[in-house]
């Protein structure tokens, strides 16, 4: 689903974040883990091709598109449609002036996906949230219903792949199991690729199958997330679990 | 980021103005629309109703505004006044925040040398006096109501353009535009679905208060002969005409004068009171 080869992305010269190889299998969840500025946010930007002012070397594919050399309309075309992003603020990521519903029935149309109700409706559903939802507004939802409702529109526009930056970071603690669990299920059930960027190593440790460990734009340590997080070879990552409460 | 104080989006705050200075505003505003719009209604007598025999009236029961030089009837042509004042007003702002509003957003969402191109055509509107631009272009043209629009018109937009290209590129590094991005939306839709909505609260606010602006414009350049002619009744035409007689026959400029001053007092109470009531600041509280 998304495969990468050498990605290199640098802004002036600069390099930012530098991925020799990340595969993401549908069904499967793939983290990446780092702190601020390690070049995981990066990474999960140039996947979509929206790097802008970076130059960017490698091979991206993703649901089957080489996205550094797509046109602008084929990148627009799997956006949202075949990978989707969850970002870390999920009411931000909500115009104030739409009603949820009123979103997610423009961006199906976006994209042409027929039968706007029934699929509304379950998408909804497969989130667990009350289909009462979708006349609201952002601000009159909360931060965890935001952002199941920003997973349901993944699925209402059939994504293949999630990417997930910080899904959980801006939440409460019972909130971030709730989203958790939702992730978890449509990888498993629905055959999800999900590739997860976060700082949150005890979040990481309970759903996903392989780990990225990145530091300062390099991945230094990538395997099963079993071994990483339980034999780290790398005195970063070892750092980073000794970190934890 | 822009300087600009952080605008709440118009849905959410619209509801709670009950600030009572922009309702004060908000009532005279209807009160005086209604007044022009109910003229052949509620004037006493015809706008061109001349009369020699009853020239330059004071005050009374028949005239209760006195009569003009013509012997027409002050009072029917300050109502008649108010529909060619209230007209240029909202065509002027309806015209120049549009184009300006537009402008403004592309150029805030674009940035780089769309940008640039446009806040530089911006910036040469901006670089002459307003009334002189106003003027000059009112010579130019022939002296009409719509010569008084055109040349109000194209004064006034660039305001509205760099207001909203400062409100349209700090809106565009919200996440949510990140978000549409990443839905696959065309840059086009962005701009006029997420963009343009929420970037519309100040522009709002200027348009309700670039009202008075407007009417005491548009009245200069009809006092100056550039605007409405006889037999239009246009209050700075009125007052233009009165002004010679104000020692002899005070009523004739006094009171197309103080129907201007309401007017754009009205506009003014309005813009505050709105500026207040949507400041967010107070909607947090």
């Amino acid at each position: 689903m998304i495969e990468v080869r050498d990605l290199r992305v640098s802004y002036g010269g600069r390099v930012v974040a530098k991925v020799p190889e990340l595969d993401v299998a549908p069904g499967e969840c793939v983290a990446i883990v780092g702190e601020s500025g390690s070049g995981k946010s990066t990474t999960l930007l140039a996947l979509l091709g929206l790097t802008e002012g970076a130059e960017v070397g490698g091979r991206i594919r993703v649901a089957g598109v080489d996205v550094t050399s797509a046109s602008p309309a084929e990148l627009r075309a799997i956006r949202g449609a075949r990978v989707a992003l969850v970002m870390q603020s999920p009411q931000a990521a909500l115009s104030p002036t739409l009603r949820l519903g009123t979103l997610m029935r423009r961006a199906l149309r976006l994209h042409g996906v027929g039968d706007a109700e029934r699929v509304m409706a379950e998408a909804v559903e497969a989130v667990l949230l009350d289909p009462a939802i979708l006349r609201r507004y952002p601000h009159e939802v909360s931060g965890g219903q935001a952002q199941r409702f920003a997973i349901a529109l993944a699925i209402a526009l059939g994504a293949e792949a999630i990417l997930a930056d910080e899904p959980t970071s801006a939440l409460d603690v019972t909130v971030q199991a709730e989203v958790v669990a939702v992730l978890r299920t449509l990888c498993a059930e629905r055959g999800l690729a999900l590739l997860l960027v976060s700082h949150d190593l005890a979040l990481v440790s309970t759903i996903a199958h392989r780990v990225l460990v990145m530091r300062a734009g390099e991945v230094v340590e990538s395997g099963p997330a079993g071994r990483v997080l339980s034999e780290p070879s790398h005195p970063y990552t070892r750092e980073l679990l000794e970190a934890l409460p | 980021m822009s300087a600009l104080p952080e605008a709440a989006p118009l849905r959410r705050t619209l509801p709670r103005v009950t600030d009572r200075f922009a309702l004060a505003g908000a009532v005279l505003i209807a009160l005086i629309a209604l007044a022009a719009l109910l003229a052949p209604w509620l004037a006493p007598h015809p706008p061109d109703e001349v009369d020699p025999f009853a020239a330059l009236r004071p005050p009374d029961a028949a005239h209760w505004f006195g009569t003009d030089a013509a012997g027409r009837d002050v009072l029917t042509r300050v109502l008649y006044g108010g529909r060619t004042s209230l007209f240029i007003a909202v065509t002027v702002l309806a015209v120049s925040a549009t184009t300006g509003v537009l402008l403004g957003v592309v150029a805030g969402y674009a940035g780089g040398w769309v940008r640039d191109v446009i806040m530089r055509i911006t910036d040469v509107f901006l670089a002459f006096p307003a009334l002189l631009l106003s003027v000059a272009l009112a010579v130019v043209l022939q002296p009409s109501v719509t010569t008084v629009i055109v040349a109000i018109a194209v004064t006034w937009w660039p305001w509205y353009a760099r207001l909203s290209a400062s409100m349209a590129a700090s809106i565009a590094t919200r996440p949510y535009v990140d978000a549409a991005r990443c839905l696959g939306v065309p840059a086009p839709m962005i701009i006029l679905r997420h963009v343009l909505p929420n970037s519309l609260t100040p522009v709002l606010v200027q348009v309700s208060l670039d009202g008075g602006g407007v009417i005491l414009t548009a009245a200069a350049l009809s006092y100056l002969g550039l605007g409405a002619q006889e037999p239009t009744a246009e209050w700075g035409l009125m007052v233009e005409q009165g002004q010679s007689l104000f020692t002899t026959n005070w009523w004739v400029v006094t009171f197309p004068g103080l129907a201007i001053l309401l007017t754009a007092f009205a506009f003014n109470v309005l813009g505050e009171g709105l500026r207040n009531a949507l400041d967010p600041r107070r909607i947090v509280k």
